[in-house]
């Protein structure tokens, strides 16, 4: 049980610490590890939570990690082309206007 | 055989539609043939929608298929029940707002098989604008081989953003929900970003993160309460859930994840630049449907799945946001630059109304039992209804207005209504609609509200709701005066200030200003049918 806990606070100080650099961090790529960090934090709170509905794991959570993990890269690969983009247009235009 | 052809297939086929032509378009290589396999298919998509509703409302089909649970309109995808497999789940309201996607979708698969049409006529019309401030000779953004066929990226991600939408609105299960909501924010991004300029995969960007942040605090929100009661279905849910701490917690994140997305006047400041800069047809769709997603899923489950939770003072505090985002949002949108950011702000501004169903919800008395139903969710749906069609053919009409003069500067529109009449009297009567004159849709939707307010006992809701009217006739009729008055002086100038090239009546797409004009048509219609709409909500209550 402590264990548990353990893992849930940990889990949830993660969430805030993503939150945290989320909102402070000025650089884009900071920011989009900061939500990476975020979705690190839920998906311990969902592994941690499978190991004490019963001796044996549930199912479900782990169905659930997995699916989380799946979107979460779909959303950083997407997050990261379009930083990428701006970027590689911010240049281009900075380059002109110099 | 029996079971294969009754009515409960039609749940499933609402999501399978639109995957099935997300694919299709993916691989077909013409514009013509995406266009036609796309209106086909929401074309299907809509007598699918309507054959549900008849269904639905009890006139048509019974049928009594052993996955299908006549009671709580439930189907057991594959066959499992709720507990571990998936339920897909249909009452009034989800209903309302299936029919109210699949005749968007038709509208704008049509504008949009124009819209995309040509890429030759829209390079010209979109870059001479630009190279007007910019004399040397810069490298386009549209120039990139990356985003060039803008047609061959559009159709999958439209067809992937509305099968996310039905999918959202078909679920009956918290996590299902977590994937509808980022199927809808990824594609909603992806098609934000279409465009390619910089300002647009800015907004795209941001977009993305205040996305991906809201459905996080909602996936935080699912793990909690699955560790609280062990359960993802929403009615089981509803069944059991209880006012503990850590449901409060989970209510508390889910709203916070969803109000980013819903964008409520302290957390609106994406908004404005998304939908301002995505190309006409996505605007249209996020403006209509893709916020009020997540606002049906606050009211989902703050009047419905996690009600016992829902304390008086957090209802009232969602319709003291409410009335600010209507007042911020009109000032806003009256200080406009631009007349999409305009609309965009008037979004933010309609928001605000679709909130006060929480406060008129709380003291309409004995209905808190009942799930979805009642009066006060009566006038919401409806408004939801009257304000998708008004801002939908808003967000049209200012495409067309965008393409033709190639710009959508508010104070440069001048003499307007000489050149694209029918794109602008589509405005007119969608603004008509926003502020709440009397035959159009969005008239019945405020009488209903205030029906409500007065009958609640609530008078100062009245005031706001009567306020934020007059606020909306301010920033349409600055549109309109400006289009409308100066005829005679500026219809000269306006041209040669704008773009080098002279305009044409060619560059005017018959089609896409049909299609603004149904839209705004559709809400004198819904004003003169409120009955049918009403009847609906009510459907999946009280047997």
């Amino acid at each position: 049980m402590t264990q548990d806990l353990l893992y849930c606070i940990a889990s949830i100080g993660l969430f805030g610490i993503g939150l945290y650099g989320l909102i402070v961090a000025p650089h884009i790529i900071r920011k989009i590890l900061a939500i990476n960090i975020m979705s690190v934090g839920v998906f311990m709170l969902l592994v941690a939570s499978a190991s004490t509905v019963d001796s044996l794991p549930d199912p479900v959570l782990h169905a659930m990690v997995l699916t989380g993990i799946v979107v979460a890269i779909a959303g950083t690969a997407l997050a990261l082309f379009l930083a990428s983009s701006v970027h590689t247009l911010g240049r281009a235009t900075d380059e002109d206007s110099h | 055989m029996d079971s294969f052809l009754t009515v409960d297939a039609l749940l499933p086929l609402l999501v399978g539609l639109p995957l099935l032509a997300a694919i299709l378009t993916t691989l077909l290589k013409h514009h013509n043939w995406r266009v036609g396999v796309s209106v086909a298919v929401a074309s299907i998509q809509l007598i699918v929608v309507v054959a549900l509703l008849a269904w639905l409302s009890g006139s048509w089909l019974h049928d009594n298929s052993p996955s299908f649970d006549s009671q709580h309109q439930r189907y057991a995808l594959g066959g499992w029940g709720a507990p571990l497999g998936i339920d897909l789940a249909i009452d009034g309201f989800s209903a309302l707002m299936l029919a109210l996607t699949a005749v968007l979708t038709l509208v704008l698969t049509v504008y949009s098989g124009g819209y995309f049409s040509e890429p030759r006529s829209t390079v010209d019309l979109g870059s001479a604008p630009l190279a007007a401030p910019r004399p040397s000779p810069s490298p386009s953004p549209v120039s990139d081989p990356l985003l060039v066929d803008k047609s061959a990226r559009f159709w999958p991600l439209w067809w992937l953003l509305i099968m996310g939408i039905n999918g959202l609105f078909l679920s009956g299960d918290i996590f299902n929900i977590y994937v509808t909501l980022e199927i809808i924010g990824l594609a909603a991004v992806a098609l934000v970003a279409l465009d390619g300029s910089r300002a647009s995969l800015t907004a795209a960007l941001r977009y993305l993160l205040v996305g991906l942040l809201g459905s996080l605090c909602y996936l935080l929100a699912v793990a909690l309460l699955y560790r609280a009661y062990g359960t993802l279905d929403l009615a089981q849910l509803s069944a059991i859930a209880e006012p503990t701490a850590i449901t409060w917690a989970a209510l508390a994140l889910i709203t916070t994840g969803l109000l980013l997305k819903t964008a409520l006047v302290p957390l609106h400041f994406w908004l404005p630049l998304a939908h301002g800069s995505a190309p006409a047809p996505v605007s249209a769709i996020l403006s209509a449907l893709v916020v009020k997603t997540s606002f049906y899923l606050l009211a989902r489950f703050w009047l419905d799945t996690l009600a016992p939770a829902a304390t008086d003072y957090g209802l009232l505090m969602l319709g003291v946001l409410g009335a600010t985002a209507i007042f911020w949002g009109s000032i806003q949108a009256l200080r406009a630059k631009r007349l999409k950011v305009m609309v965009a702000y008037s979004t933010v501004a309609q928001l605000g109304y679709l909130f006060l169903l929480f406060p008129l919800f709380l003291f309409s008395g004995n209905i808190r039992e009942s799930g979805l139903n009642g009066p006060a969710v009566s006038a919401i749906a409806y408004f939801i209804v009257a304000h998708a069609c008004a801002k939908a053919a808003m967000f049209l009409a200012a495409g067309n207005i965008m393409r033709t003069v190639g710009h959508d500067e508010v104070d440069r529109l001048q003499g307007l209504s000489k050149v694209m009449p029918l794109s602008l009297f589509a405005f007119a009567i969608a603004g008509a609609s926003l502020i709440g004159l009397p035959p159009s849709a969005g008239f019945i939707a405020k009488w209903l509200l205030l029906n409500v307010a007065i009958d609640t006992a609530q008078w100062w809701w009245v005031i706001i709701i009567l306020s934020g009217g007059l606020m909306a006739a301010m920033y349409v009729f600055r549109v309109l005066s400006i289009a409308f008055i100066n005829v005679d002086e500026k219809v000269q100038t306006e041209p040669q200030s704008s773009t080098n090239d002279p305009l044409t009546i060619n560059d005017q797409p018959m089609l896409m200003s049909l299609c603004a004009m149904l839209l705004a048509i559709l809400t004198i219609v819904l004003g003169f049918n409120a009955e049918l709409i009403l009847d609906l909500v009510n459907v999946g209550g009280d047997v």
